[in-house]
């Protein structure tokens, strides 16, 4: 006779696969782990330095740690600046590329046009940053003469614009096609045109994901490093004039990192401390771009 | 093309085409002033095919072309020189899901008046709207709240008063109960009867029921062997052929309006 | 109700005025997206620009000091025969170590002796659209300037070019070993990123329980994707330079030479940024498959693993392929976390292995590009078209693989 026991049977391999699987999947969470303790380690060691006081960090206007200037505003000045200026071009110009081919493109020139923006979002960083440094600010100086430093941030920022703008219209135009059609079909019915449909109706009703988009958008440009790092300027300065040469945190963390470091050296330690300060407010804004996100969804699902 | 003063529209061989694919054959109705007339028919026979016809929403659907016409005033409303805009300004549209903007209850009555080019007292029209869509009462106190915080019921009241508020000359309802309650559905016919005071109505509707309880006619579609629709009988609901809606149980309260309604929907 | 509304006349008038505004509106719409698109014909514009156009330069010494023929025409053989003879006995040695001297090509040798004997002396370089439009101009300039100088008109992104390495000298730099190094890196970081990310995928849509762990794992993952690169960098300095140093630079495997600052970490570094990008869309891809192929395989009895592994996996494959083809090329266009992690920005050595030091294609074009003279522009812009070409042949791969496995279900 066969035997016929339906008991649970003990799976070894099944359960080890298993465990493996649980292994890969959370080891996102201890690079996260990781991150915030390596980074908080070393920062800690920076802010542990007598010489070192929040006060200082926050406030000052200098940085130049291994004399004793430890003000984060002399680099986050210009990552300011730089990121202004790239949302400033990136988010009208990728909103209104959205609003066009999620309203208007027909869908051969949207299967023509996509693949375009793809690309654009595709380029490597460090070309964008030839770009700015050779094509841009060149041409900046041809337009507003001398005045406009070799390295600036206005040309960092711009191209740093020209990199967001996929990013923002992709997302954007998500959000527009997620506005369901019997809005626009109530708009329309009332006698309203293609423009003040779009514009009064979708595009209200978008602004949620939209702003999702703008905030990513910001943790991009906060983030982005070779383009600032080639065009914007070597050296911490404490402006906020886009014609001049500054450093923004990233950039000062690429260069200095880039050169000859000792471990464990005010400047290794330093680095840390501003490495934290980017990992934590683009984690923030992320952790907020989700969240509206999720919201959206939920309420035109 | 004469005009007589009777109809508010009419149409003329009008057939309408997906491609390649005819949805509406030689449809060939006439439309009474301030009148509300029905659509009936099985799902897919391109009820609201023909209705969208009426002001145009067909045109944002690609691929979809009209042959035929149809007369307002005398005017062929896909003739070269016609304005879509100003078809739908004048012939308004109250639709299946209620679909309020995602603003608030006053600005989604004044949003339509204001494009439109409203120049007299916004705040009057949007009472006024809103009383002849029996919602006044209702929502008197909270015209700054968004709509979305309406019942289903009261969004699709508002979507009628939005649509009065631009004094169209007809309102067309595409199942305007289909995702209401019996109870908001009783309000919404009494609604109508009141508005064909001023407005003629075309509504479409799968509830044979709801045809004969409010329409004073009704057309009544059916798809032929190549799946086209076309309108087979036309004439005062009252007169029609049907056993069934001559059959109609009179509804005299909302209780009779349930049963009625479990009983016949379609 | 009184009608406040524009009738007939007043009407059409308005309505006009509101169709003069639509089209103002959509103008707009239109010349943004003109300006994206004229932003990216600049960008590929301003390269190639800068990789072609004429130069002028002089020779340190003079050829006739060598030989009396023609460079042109030099062979094969006059060329080793000029180099054995005017090259130090050590440099033509180490030369030959590299690479045998007999075994070498003729354009190679006459290089060398373009480099190492006669020294080329860049002046001056044009780009291409001031080659063309300015050449008459241009040569004069160069006479009155530099009336020594040649003139030529060059492209700087030669056959040469990807076979050379490194060098001093912007003329005869190549890009060999930074896209020797770019591959190694890439290739490590796969390895590493493609079994854990699947893995992480696969448990993730097709184990997980629905509680607020997987829910925490989920957005961890979403915003993993979104942390700035460099901070990736930061990580793999502390995580994988220098506390995992032994391993890293391996002293565990008897490696003596090296520090930290190696392929190895730079690839796991390069691993753990691309990470939640291949969960994401493996997990996109692992989706896509329809649940009646899971319902089909536990009605025969299968268990999980062999549902997943026989079933769910092979028909997932082509989009999760897809997706690391696109992780691999947002790798390989990374820069930022390998100046951290610590590439080289001298290096005319082959890596030979995890334990190499390293450069790589995007960092080589950094330096270049931040290099003060024009020459190097060029050579960045070169380097520019060979990472560009790379990352479009990695994006049609991609494309093809998804249009070739779309039509499944």
């Amino acid at each position: 006779m066969m035997n016929f026991d339906l008991r649970k049977k003990p799976r070894l391999a099944e359960s080890l696969i298993q465990t493996l699987l649980f292994l890969a999947g959370i080891l996102s969470i201890f690079t996260t782990l990781a991150i915030v303790y390596e980074l908080g380690k070393e920062a800690l060691l920076f802010f542990n330095n007598p010489d070192v006081t929040f006060v200082k960090f926050f406030s000052g206007t200098k940085w130049q740690p291994s004399i004793g200037n430890y003000g984060i505003w002399a680099l986050v000045s210009a990552t300011l600046t730089t990121s202004f200026i790239a949302i400033f071009i990136s988010l009208p110009l990728g909103l209104a590329v959205a609003i066009y081919l999620s309203e208007y493109a027909s869908l051969r020139v949207r299967s023509i046009l996509k693949p375009i923006l793809e690309v654009l979002a595709g380029i490597p960083t460090v070309v964008y940053g030839y770009f700015a440094l050779l094509f841009v600010t060149p041409i900046l100086q041809n337009i507003f003469g001398e005045s406009i430093q070799v390295y600036n941030m206005l040309s960092a920022g711009l191209v740093m614009g020209i990199m967001i703008l996929p990013l923002i219209s992709s997302m954007s135009e998500d959000a527009l096609s997620a506005v369901p059609r019997s809005l626009r079909e109530a708009a329309f019915a009332m006698g309203a045109t293609k423009v003040e449909t779009s514009l009064q109706v979708v595009l209200p009703a978008a602004l949620s994901g939209i702003g999702a988009a703008l905030i990513v958008g910001i943790s991009r440009a906060v983030g982005e490093t070779m383009i600032v790092a080639i065009a914007s300027g070597a050296g911490p300065n404490f402006t906020f004039n886009p014609i001049q040469a500054a450093e923004t945190m990233t950039g000062h963390i690429a260069r200095i990192s880039g050169g000859d470091l000792s471990y464990n050296s005010i400047d290794y330690t330093s680095l840390f401390a501003i490495a934290l300060m980017l990992f934590l407010v683009t984690l923030v804004l992320n952790l907020i771009s989700q969240w509206v996100v999720n919201r959206f969804r939920e309420r035109y699902e | 093309m004469e005009n007589n003063n009777q109809y508010a529209i009419e149409t003329q061989a009008l057939s309408i085409h997906y491609g390649n694919f005819t949805a509406i054959k030689n449809v060939n109705i006439k439309v009474e002033k301030q009148k509300i007339t029905a659509i009936i028919g099985p799902s897919g026979c391109g009820k609201s095919t023909l209705l969208r016809a009426f002001n145009r929403m067909n045109d944002f659907v690609s691929g979809c072309s009209v042959t035929g016409e149809i007369f307002l005033h005398g005017q062929n409303l896909y003739g070269k020189d016609v304005d879509p805009v100003e078809v739908r300004r004048k012939i308004g549209m109250v639709f299946q899901k209620p679909n309020p903007f995602p603003k608030s209850i006053y600005e989604n009555i004044a949003w339509g008046a204001r494009i439109n080019g409203f120049k007299g007292k916004m705040d009057e029209l949007v009472e006024n709207s809103l009383r002849h869509a029996a919602l006044w009462d209702e929502v008197k106190d909270k015209l700054q709240e968004s709509a979305y915080a309406l019942s289903g019921g009261q969004q699709q009241r508002l979507c009628i008063a939005r649509t009065i508020a631009i004094q169209p000359e007809i309102i067309l309802m595409d199942e305007p109960a289909s995702a209401l309650d019996p109870i908001s559905t009783l309000r919404i016919e009494e609604l109508m009867q009141e508005l064909k005071k001023n407005y003629t109505i075309i509504i479409v509707t799968h509830n044979m029921q709801q045809a004969a309880r409010a329409s004073d006619f009704t057309a009544m579609m059916m798809i032929d062997d190549q799946r086209a629709g076309g309108v087979i009988e036309f004439d005062d609901t009252k007169k029609y052929s049907l056993a069934h809606l001559i059959n109609a149980p009179k509804i005299t309260s909302q209780a009779d309006l349930v049963k009625a309604d479990k009983e016949h929907r379609l | 109700m009184q009608n406040h509304f524009p009738e007939n006349e007043a009407f059409y008038k308005a309505l006009s005025k509101r169709y003069g505004i639509a089209t103002v509106w959509q103008i707009l719409f239109l010349s943004a997206l003109l300006l994206a698109i004229l932003s990216l014909t600049a960008l590929i514009y301003n390269v190639i620009d800068g990789a072609f156009g004429y130069i002028a330069y002089e020779y340190k010494n003079d050829p006739s000091e060598f030989t009396s023929t023609p460079i042109n025409e030099l062979t094969k053989e006059e060329l080793l025969t000029i180099l054995k003879n005017n090259l130090s006995t050590g440099a033509y040695k180490k030369l030959d170590n590299e690479q045998a001297m007999s075994t070498r090509s003729q354009a190679d040798l006459l290089n060398l002796f373009l480099e190492r004997l006669i020294q080329i002396d860049t002046k001056q370089t044009w780009s291409m659209t001031e080659s063309i439009l300015k050449g008459e101009k241009i040569r004069q300039e160069t006479k009155t300037n530099y009336p020594e100088a040649r003139i030529e008109f060059r492209s700087w992104l030669t056959p040469q070019f990807l076979v050379s390495p490194m060098s001093s000298k912007a003329e005869f730099a190549g890009v060999r070993t930074a896209v020797l190094g770019s591959l190694w890196l890439v290739g490590i970081a796969i390895a590493f990123a493609l079994p854990i990310g699947t893995g992480a995928a696969v448990y993730l849509q097709e184990y997980a329980p629905k509680n607020w762990l997987t829910s925490i794992i989920q957005t961890n993952i979403n915003n993993l994707a979104g942390v700035p690169s460099i901070v990736y960098g930061m990580l793999g300095l502390a995580v994988f330079v220098r506390w995992l140093e032994p391993f890293t630079s391996g002293s565990m495997f008897g490696i003596t030479d090296t520090n930290g600052r190696t392929i190895l970490s730079a690839g796991l570094t390069m691993g753990i940024l691309v990470l939640p990008l291949i969960i994401i869309n493996a997990q996109e891809a692992i989706k896509a498959v329809p649940d009646s192929l899971r319902q089909a395989s536990f009605g025969v009895g299968a268990t999980r693993w062999q549902t997943v592994w026989h079933h769910v996996l092979p028909n997932a494959l082509p989009g999760i392929l897809t997706g690391s083809i696109l992780a691999l090329s947002r790798a390989l266009g990374e820069t930022a976390p390998l100046i951290v992690v610590g590439a080289s920005t001298f290096i005319s050595v082959d890596p030979d292995g995890p334990f190499s030091k390293f450069t790589a294609l995007p960092i080589q074009i950094y330096q270049w590009t931040t290099r003060a003279q024009s020459e190097f522009h060029a050579i960045a812009a070169s380097g520019i078209i060979v990472l560009l070409v790379l990352l479009l042949t990695l994006n049609a791969t991609a494309i093809l693989l998804r249009n070739r496995f779309k039509q499944k279900y």
